[in-house]
């Protein structure tokens, strides 16, 4: 009886030290999606109507925040293995949860680089400017639409401005995690209108707050995306 | 034009939910610009010849396309009102017939508090979440996307909470946690129970 009772005693301390190893192994194990750096300061979009409290909670615990929760969703092995943020976007079969924390996470970098503060002034000799022309008749009749379409979204969403497989820009927006790179678009510029993108500066104000975006738009970038696209 | 639709009072002053957490700023917007503004827009729509003539408020959450500009605004003038009327200033808690069936259906009003929670948590973007009655006179948590309304799938709604970020930004930013707790402490139960029964009644006499 007291063999017996050894050689338990010996199973059950070796089982403990088993999962200790496997649970300090997860902690250990790093976190394969990160959260991108801010292409500028925090109060650097101010003056143009986003406030540094907008971006301390829109980057630092929205965006923060999916990046956090796909961590942990892949520790807990419901992340496919060897895809990448684009690849489990444009997977069929990622589940929706996972779906939605990926692309949160892809849309809001590219919302961050869609915008400088020394943005707004789209150049007539653009490339990008000229294929606005020629596809919605005018610059400024495309940033109507665009406008008109951030503005009429109904409830959480995005609305994205992409070169499609005829090489023609065209405006698409969709439903709360939305990402036109389903669509096989490939996106130069997108706006977030869920509410807590301006609802610290805008409260209900959704027109105002489009505005400031427009006035921060960064076309350099959105030229390089463009250009890319040839 | 005369205004087909209007904007039901609030049950109770703009300040009155403070204490529980829904401050007088988040209810001058939510209800003078968000609600009042569904209710201007609808009017609006209206008076230029887009909305059913002699149709209710309920007709039109019943036979609008779902998702359609018009079921989205009288969806969420009915939602909104639903919301209010969730809400007191003063709660007592669960209690009567309302908390005898949340029992026997969920095992305990914890339990059912539990999942209604969660779900409101969890809900992925603008929405509600509804306790209804359903055609067999079982409670249902059910939830949805932006103007939701479980009319519908033939539901009889006795509590919502809206989960559109606007409903808490203000006073809890991102914690929509914070928020769900701050509401279950408001819940209305005297007007729950009273839906609940009224809905008892009219669908026992529909079966």
């Amino acid at each position: 009886f007291q063999c017996f009772h050894r050689r338990v005693s010996f199973l059950r301390s070796f089982d403990n030290l088993a999962s200790n190893l496997s649970i300090a192994m997860a902690e250990e194990k790093q976190d394969r999606f990160t959260l991108p750096a801010l292409p500028f300061a925090e109060d650097a979009l101010k003056d143009k109507g986003i406030s540094q409290e907008t971006i301390q909670y829109h980057y630092g615990k929205h965006h923060a925040g999916y990046v956090r929760k796909l961590n942990a969703q892949d520790k807990d092995g419901n992340v496919a293995k060897d895809k990448s943020l684009e690849d489990l976007i444009k997977a069929q079969d990622t589940s929706p949860k996972v779906f939605n924390l990926a692309a949160q996470i892809w849309n809001h970098t590219f919302y961050w680089e869609s915008m400088a503060p020394d943005g707004g002034a789209c150049k007539d000799d653009l490339n990008v400017a000229k294929q606005l022309a020629k596809d919605f008749g005018s610059f400024d009749k495309f940033m109507e639409q665009f406008k008109a379409r951030a503005g009429g979204h109904f409830g959480s969403g995005w609305v994205w401005l992409s070169v499609d497989k005829e090489k023609k820009l065209v405006i698409t927006d969709g439903h709360d995690a939305f990402n036109p790179l389903k669509d096989g678009l490939t996106p130069v510029l997108t706006i977030d209108v869920w509410e807590h993108a301006y609802y610290v500066d805008r409260r209900n104000d959704r027109g105002a707050y489009i505005n400031s975006f427009v006035s921060l738009i960064n076309w350099a970038k959105v030229e390089e995306r463009y250009n890319a696209c040839k | 034009a005369q205004n087909r639709f209007s904007l039901p009072p609030l049950p109770y002053a703009k300040n009155a939910l403070e204490k529980g957490g829904i401050s007088s700023e988040t209810v001058e917007y939510h209800y003078g610009k968000h609600h009042a503004g569904y209710v201007r827009k609808l009017n609006a729509a209206d008076q230029a010849g887009k909305v059913r003539k002699n149709a209710s408020l309920t007709d039109l959450i019943l036979t609008e396309k779902e998702n359609s500009a018009i079921f989205n605004l009288a969806a969420q003038i009915y939602n909104h009102t639903f919301y209010w009327e969730s809400m007191a200033p003063a709660s007592d808690g669960c209690t009567g017939k309302i908390c005898q069936a949340l029992q026997s259906q969920f095992g305990s009003c914890q339990e059912f508090m539990k999942q209604f929670k969660q779900r409101a948590g969890t809900h992925f973007g603008s929405g509600w979440v509804w306790l209804s009655l359903n055609q067999q006179l079982k409670l249902v948590i059910t939830d949805g996307h932006d103007a939701c309304n479980p009319l519908r799938d033939g539901l009889v709604p006795v509590l919502c909470i809206d989960v559109w970020e606007h409903a808490y930004y203000v006073d809890q930013r991102n914690d929509r946690a914070a928020y769900i707790d701050n509401f279950v402490s408001l819940i209305n139960w005297e007007r729950v129970e009273q839906r609940y029964n009224d809905a008892v009644s009219k669908l026992r006499s529909n079966l």
